[in-house]
């Protein structure tokens, strides 16, 4: 009893018309499919190609739909069919073999084809594109049997062809036009720190050069450039960019710019044609991307099966590169412009930078490089237009440290249903939740295998995470009760706790009785414990060098050369000409890289050998300055009272003696202070843990500041009158913070948890309290020793730590 | 082309603190030479597996176990493979004790 179903034909068979397709299916669509393709096999993701190059893909794992597929859901496919032209007036599709067939629907998808530069030597044999299997065939066998390839563009797909091709063993140029890399999706300083790493991975570079010839005989031996320099290559891939593929349209008369003209609902100029994915032009954008085309598949599928559906209205594309140990991210807007707020974040040890956009405090854009795990979110927020709040900034600006990523699943909550997840594989929102609840899915790695998500580039994973987190609810909260890593779920108050009531002594009685699930915990809870057991046993806890990070276990700062910086004490910021002189005799003699002033007015000894560490300090005969350990770093000083005209109080000399009296003890974080003379402020308080201000009638203290990766200014905290007061304040924040801080957590955090004016009942508003404070933080500065003193008088320390042995 | 392995001698036990990692360089190879709490000595090449590379002696040794100190990755000691969720692996080389005094075989 079945009507006649309609003849839906779709001409291109890539990732848009096939994910389509896809949905039509899904719909239950009443219609007869017939599917045209130039290219000789079924459908592929594209997008793996640069897998296929690398080798870590063959062809046959790229495949999306076989050819059991098409069998199965009754599709008439033609591959290695290009078709010509489309007869609005007889209703038929006409393909260059002679086939025509009658259509009441067409899609056009015919995607793009690689631009290739009008230069001349263009069409010698030896240059490629990167678009499809045939492409990537040509390179697989071209690295056999050359060895120096020229990839140009140094855009999202050339970098991923020249990394292959590195891969693949040959000796690969990027030529690039611009002076920055992927610079339609990366500012400044991603793009050089992307540069930095791929050198670092074997592909050279010739910037800010444009090809203006191809040489060669027969085949390609070399480019020549606009400044007259030259480079010799015997392959070539061009990767500068791609050209909506509007032939068939053109030659059927549909109105044509760039690419083929639609409207919200993928309509073209003629009845019953529509076009989607790379060849299409909505609203003035062609789209290079994939996950535009399945948000244009989606509104297009429910469009053909008469579903209701909102217009398409534009897609906000990310990017996301796909070479290992290479991470970037950008999304939105991403080159600031006055107009933006910024914030910002770069790591020059770790290599990464980060970046977010605001526009009227709206997430407007953000660009990642090094650690992507916020990729997804940030994607999310630009897409929703987030306002940015504390908890947002807080989440992904935050530390990265164990503990703090709670309460993550609120925003895929609001989510709609439809929404792509996965960009790369169109799995929406839905497929996951379904996956979840109708098979019982529990882990990412199943969800994967089921509907598809994460299988390419991977950038979504963080949000199936917390979809399927959402989802689970309790019994995924019960699976992962989050204690201060995963070797424990005790959180750190109740080891804090345990310690005290059980009266635990080491790190590793600490975790035997309380039921490590990792005999020997982690990187994460050993420092955490052993700063814990030295902060409430101050004189009787032996700390344990194997549990501190290498920075402090060396006493110095390690640096990405595997050198280390030293920094000696200067009280206060202020130095003496003699010990300047020390200092210059010693960086002479140990060939010391770099001189630098720090941000805390003392003087960083970069690139001591670690095998000269203890003979540096021996030399400089200075106290440790602690620019590497969780621990009072600097008291930063203005000139004040002693010379400034406008000075009210001594701030060097109160610098000099707090910077005394506090260095040298643990903290949960690092700790950095400031004093000013007067209310001018020049040392900056407002961005240090505590920060001073000296007046007329005493001193104001602020606490809670911080300048680096989380800026925030201080709070006001209170005023004091006397020096002494001023100092036993002082005393019992620290201490209070010592007692009450998460490790790895900076007072601007912890301020911020604890309340502010839960910290000022407990110091101001009860005085015995604040002496107890005073007096515990006073008892265990009575045990602290320097670590470099300490190591030179220990000799088999000093070896064992030091000196590499040499065979 | 295998080369032959050659034995050295890299020190005596007490050289090498519990838990703390040491540098060995032997010619142009850097060996990150660990002692467990257990009292196992173990040998690694002295490069993280993490594609951005980066030294190993410097990490956290938990059980068997070393946490790379810039990426956190947890390398098993005896076999020198990366554990789950990340990819990778050390080349490791074996450690024998006579008495006090430790050799390597590279
Ligand atoms: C190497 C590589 C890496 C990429 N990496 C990413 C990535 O990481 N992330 C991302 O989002 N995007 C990436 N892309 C882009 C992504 O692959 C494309 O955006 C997507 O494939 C476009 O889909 P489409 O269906 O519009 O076009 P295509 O997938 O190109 O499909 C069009 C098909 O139509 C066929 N065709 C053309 N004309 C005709 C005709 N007249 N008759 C019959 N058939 C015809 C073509 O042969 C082709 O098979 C990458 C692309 C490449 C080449
Ligand atoms: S803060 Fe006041 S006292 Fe200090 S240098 Fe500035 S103006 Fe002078
Ligand atoms: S978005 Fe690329 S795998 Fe999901």
């Amino acid at each position: 009893m079945t009507a006649k179903r309609e003849n839906l034909v779709l001409v291109g068979n890539g990732m848009a018309g096939i994910g389509t397709i896809e949905q039509i299916l899904k719909l239950g669509g009443a219609y007869d499919i017939t599917v045209f393709g130039s290219e000789p096999h079924p459908n592929y993701n594209r997008i793996m190609l640069s897998y296929v190059l690398e080798g870590s893909k063959t062809l046959n794992d790229i495949i999306l739909n076989d050819w059991n597929w098409y069998e199965d859901n009754n599709i008439t496919l033609h591959t290695g069919t290009t078709v010509t032209r489309i007869d609005e007036e007889s209703k038929q599709v006409v393909a260059d073999n002679g086939l025509s067939v009658p259509y009441d629907k067409v899609i056009i998808a015919t995607g793009s084809n690689s631009f290739i530069l009008p230069v001349p030597g263009s069409d010698k044999e030896g240059v490629v594109g990167f678009r499809d299997i045939s492409d990537c065939d040509a390179m697989l066998a071209a690295a056999k049997q050359y060895s120096k390839a020229a990839v140009i563009g140094g855009g999202l797909l050339g970098l991923e062809a020249a990394k292959g091709l590195v891969n693949l063993g040959m000796d690969v140029t990027v030529v690039h036009l611009m002076e920055d890399l992927m610079e339609r999706q990366l500012d400044r300083n991603a793009s050089s720190m992307l540069q930095a790493e791929l050198e670092r991975q074997g592909v050279k570079f010739a910037m800010g050069k444009q090809t203006v010839e191809l040489t060669g005989e027969q085949r390609v031996s070399g480019l020549r450039f606009s400044d007259d320099s030259t480079l010799a290559a015997d392959f070539v891939v061009m990767a500068v960019g791609i050209k909506p593929n509007v032939t068939l349209a053109k030659e059927s008369g549909i109105s044509v710019k760039r690419g083929i003209v639609v409207d919200d609902y993928l309509q073209t100029s003629m009845q019953n044609v529509y076009s989607i994915g790379e060849c299409a032009e909505h609203r003035g954008v062609c789209y290079g991307l994939v996950a535009p085309l399945f948000e244009q598949g989606m509104v297009l599928a429910k469009h053909l099966c008469g579903s209701e559906t909102k217009p398409y209205e534009g897609s906000i594309v990310s990017t996301k590169l796909k070479i290992s140990g290479v991470d970037v991210f950008s999304a939105g807007e991403f080159l600031d412009s006055p107009e933006h707020t910024v914030i910002s974040s770069k790591d020059e040890w770790k290599r990464t930078y980060k970046k977010i956009l605001l526009k009227n405090n709206v997430i407007v854009g953000a660009v990642l490089f090094g650690d992507v795990t916020e990729s997804a979110n940030l994607q999310k927020l630009v897409k929703q237009g987030a306002v940015m709040t504390d908890e947002i900034y807080t989440e992904v600006m935050g530390t990265g440290c164990c503990g703090g990523g709670a309460k993550k699943g609120a925003s895929v909550e609001t989510m709609a249903d439809e929404e792509i997840v996965c960009g790369c594989n169109g799995v929406t929102k839905k497929a996951i939740v379904d996956a979840v609840t109708e098979h019982g899915f529990t882990t990412v790695d199943e969800i994967k295998a089921c509907t598809g998500a994460t299988r390419s580039c991977g950038g979504c994973k963080p949000v199936v995470e917390q979809i399927l987190e959402f989802v689970l609810g309790d019994s995924f909260q019960q699976a992962a009760k989050q204690g201060i890593c995963g070797c424990t779920t005790l959180s750190r108050d109740e080891i804090v706790a345990e310690i005290t009531a059980k009266g635990l002594k080491t790190t590793k009685e600490v975790m035997n009785v309380l039921g490590w699930k990792q005999e020997e915990g982690c990187s994460k809870c050993r420092p955490a414990i052993n700063y814990y057991l030295g902060m409430i046993n101050p004189d009787t806890h032996q700390d344990e060098k194997e549990s501190r990070f290498v920075n402090e276990r060396m006493g110095a700062n390690i640096q990405k050369d595997g050198t280390y910086t030293v920094i000696p004490r200067m009280y206060g910021g202020v130095t003496t000409p003699e010990d300047l002189k020390k200092i210059a005799d010693v960086s002479l003699k140990y060939d010391v890289k770099v001189v630098k002033v720090t941000g805390g007015q003392r003087l960083d000894l970069i690139g001591v050998k670690k095998e000269d560490l203890p003979k540096v300090w021996e030399e400089l005969d200075m106290p440790s300055g602690y620019g590497y350990a969780k621990s009072l770093r600097t008291v930063k000083t203005c000139v004040g009272s002693q010379f400034c005209r406008f000075g009210t109080q001594d701030s060097m000399g109160m610098g000099a003696l707090m910077e005394r009296k506090y260095e040298r003890l643990d903290f949960p974080a690092k700790f950095k202070m400031a004093v000013n003379g007067c209310p001018r402020n020049c040392a900056e308080s407002c961005t240090k843990d505590i920060g001073i201000v000296g007046n007329d009638g005493g001193w104001e203290v602020f606490i809670g500041g911080n300048g680096g990766i989380k800026p925030r200014i201080a709070d006001a905290f209170c005023k004091v009158k006397t020096d002494e007061e001023l100092i036993e304040v002082c005393s019992a924040v620290m201490q209070y913070y010592r007692e009450t801080g998460n490790y790895l957590e900076r007072t601007s955090e912890w301020v911020e948890r604890m309340g502010l004016e839960q910290i000022q009942t407990v110091i101001l508003n009860n005085e015995e309290n604040r002496k107890e404070l005073a007096a515990r933080i006073d008892f265990a500065l009575t045990q602290v020793t320097d670590p470099w003193k300490k190591i030179l008088n220990d000799n088999s320390t000093r070896t064992a730590l030091f000196e590499e042995t040499r065979l | 082309m295998k080369m032959a392995t050659q034995t050295y001698t890299i020190g005596t036990v007490q050289d090498f603190l519990l838990q703390i990692g040491r540098v060995v360089v032997a010619g142009n190879m850097e060996l990150a030479v660990f002692r467990t709490s257990d009292g196992a000595i173990y040998a690694l090449e002295n490069r993280s597996p993490h594609p951005k590379g980066g030294p190993l002696a410097e990490g956290i040794v938990s059980g068997h176990f070393l946490y790379d100190p810039l990426y956190d990755w947890k390398i098993d000691l005896r076999t020198g493979e990366v554990q789950a969720p990340d990819q990778g692996s050390v080349v490791t080389y074996p450690v024998s004790l006579s008495g006090d005094i430790v050799t390597v075989s590279l």
